[in-house]
């Protein structure tokens, strides 16, 4: 039990850390490094309540996907030219307010949370579905989000492909003139449209990609 | 004191899995070598010792007494940090290989996620040697090779799916035991292509290894390390791939288990099939990197984003509906 509780420590203390880390360092890709570190100790942390696959979900999706695309933008940023521009524009940035402000009413949100079975005793029993310990978690998870709440689990996909179809569409720009490949046009050429015999007359040449 | 005992058994069997793996990672980069060569009709390493066997540790020893160059310009912390976390990635996700039935280090429920996630993460060994060398030819393979793992890695996860629903359980052994009638290679056999296609850009193997194309590329993301630390992200590679055909065994080849259940097959040990399966997946994946020329990088976004992708998403909607339609889903 002990070593659960050291080991416990550990991560949490190398989950804040790093969090601390994250908004700390200098180097924008270093703290994209932290929120990976972050990440990992969280999804240890996941595993150790013996939630394991969330947990490895936690590392496939955040960690093997999501933090991957960020490293991608971060280091294509040219950083250090842009972090002095965000904080040395003293006066006329608006960016620290609207950041306090937005950190400030997390915050309040997360002490309301956390401080709900103050103003509500039973919250804790009303929020905890009854855990079958029968069934491996993924089992449980699974008839949960597939069985139970298939409508809501619908709907969020729904919502999720919208946004995606919304970023494309954003992001997408057509370009003229891009010479694209096609396997098809490649395959059908044969020897009529490929290659064109001229007889060509003396001190005259020929005009080709005419 | 029953801690301590556990806690050094644990060490003793970690060793037992991790010293084979690594020497056969050594032996594996020989094999390669020598099929590549044979295909091209010549004689490949066979100096160093019987058939040239020890030229891996030959060239090993040779990295080892080369001097560790790091760029000036470059991010020490992360540079030096590159090659340990491939070389860490590739061996950790051993642990939950099943060798046999009793033969496995952590038989862990969600056995298979763990694999996919340590794939998964493998991506940051070259995205921070690429990024930390600080120039130009490194950070163009490492930004080319993160966004074609993270491509190859949702078909795999898709083909992942595929198996899963004939096996309803995440577990590799239970995987595995799944297949005693019937080898996944057999109803599965498209997904065994595209899982194997896969696995070749998963590792960077060729066709596939645009991230260090050497015409283009110099080296890709390793140009810039020299020494011990070159030799880290090499064995690495290849603890990747053998560990990818692991996979591809466990998923589709029946892991462990025997072709057929009569005298002369099942008196051969449970892991000396796995290794016979995982040889003859590694053999083909030498054998591609001699005979198919490098693919150009918008055909292989092309090839995993539009074909290997939907393909794979309608074999799961098949396998699902035939499961379904003849009422052999399992777990009910």
């Amino acid at each position: 039990m002990i070593a659960h509780a050291i080991v416990f420590y550990i991560f949490s203390l190398i989950a804040i850390v790093s969090a601390i880390m994250v908004t700390v360092s200098k180097n924008t890709v270093n703290s994209v490094f932290f929120l990976i570190l972050d990440f990992i100790s969280i999804s240890c942390l996941f595993i150790m309540i013996g939630a394991e696959f969330l947990g490895m979900i936690m590392l496939i999706v955040y960690v093997g996907a999501v933090a991957v695309l960020f490293l991608f933008v971060v280091m294509m940023l040219n950083v250090a030219q842009q972090k002095n521009e965000w904080f040395n524009s003293s006066g006329r940035s608006s960016h620290i307010p609207v950041g306090l402000l937005v950190s400030i009413i997390i915050f309040f949100e997360l002490i309301i949370v956390i401080g709900g079975w103050k103003y509500k005793p039973d919250l804790l029993d009303s929020i905890a579905i009854e855990i079958n310990t029968d069934l491996t978690n993924t089992q449980s998870l699974g008839s949960v989000i597939y069985t139970d709440y298939i409508h809501l689990f619908q709907l969020s996909g729904m919502v999720l492909l919208v946004a995606m179809i919304g970023a494309i569409v954003l992001t997408f720009r057509q370009r003229s003139g891009v010479k694209r490949q096609s396997y098809f046009k490649q395959i059908s050429r044969d020897r009529k449209d490929g290659i064109e015999l001229v007889d060509v007359e003396n001190n005259k040449g020929v005009k080709i990609d005419a | 004191m029953s801690e301590l005992f556990i806690f050094f058994e644990q060490i003793y069997r970690i060793l037992f899995l991790l010293i084979p793996v690594l020497v056969s990672v050594a032996m594996i980069v020989w094999l390669d070598r020598r099929v590549w060569a044979f295909v091209q009709k010549r004689k490949g390493p066979n100096v160093v010792g019987p058939f040239g066997l020890f030229q891996t540790l030959a060239d090993a020893l040779k990295y080892i007494f080369k001097e560790i160059i790091i760029p000036a310009s470059s991010n020490k912390v992360i540079f030096i940090l590159a090659p340990i976390v491939t070389m860490t990635l590739a061996l950790i996700a051993w642990a939950v290989i099943p060798f046999s039935e009793t033969f496995v280090l952590a038989n862990i429920n969600v056995g298979i996620l763990y694999l996919f996630a340590v794939s998964s993460l493998g991506v940051y060994g070259i995205i921070m040697g690429g990024w930390a060398s600080n120039s130009k030819y490194p950070f163009l393979g490492a930004i080319r090779s993160a966004a074609q793992m993270v491509s190859y890695e949702v078909s795999i996860g898709v083909i992942i799916i595929n198996v899963l629903l004939c096996v309803g359980s995440l577990n590799l052994s239970d995987i595995v035991l799944a297949q005693k009638d019937l080898w996944f290679v057999i109803p599965l056999f498209p997904m065994f292509i595209i899982f194997f296609i896969s696995a070749l850009a998963e590792t960077n193997r060729p066709p596939f290894d645009l991230p260090e194309a050497e015409a283009e590329l110099v080296a890709g993301y390793q140009t810039e390390y020299s020494g011990m630390m070159y030799a880290m992200f090499w064995l690495g590679e290849y603890a990747n791939i053998l560990l990818m055909c692991a996979m591809g065994s466990i998923l589709f080849l029946g892991g462990w288990l025997s072709p057929i259940d009569l005298f002369p097959f099942n008196i051969i040990p449970a892991p000396i099939w796995l290794i016979l399966k995982i040889l003859f997946l590694f053999i083909l994946f030498a054998l591609i990197k001699a005979i198919v020329p490098r693919y150009r990088y918008d055909q292989l976004m092309k090839l995993g984003w539009k074909i290997f992708l939907p393909f794979s998403l309608i074999y799961v909607v098949l396998t699902a509906s035939f499961l379904m339609y003849f009422d052999l889903l399992p777990g009910n």
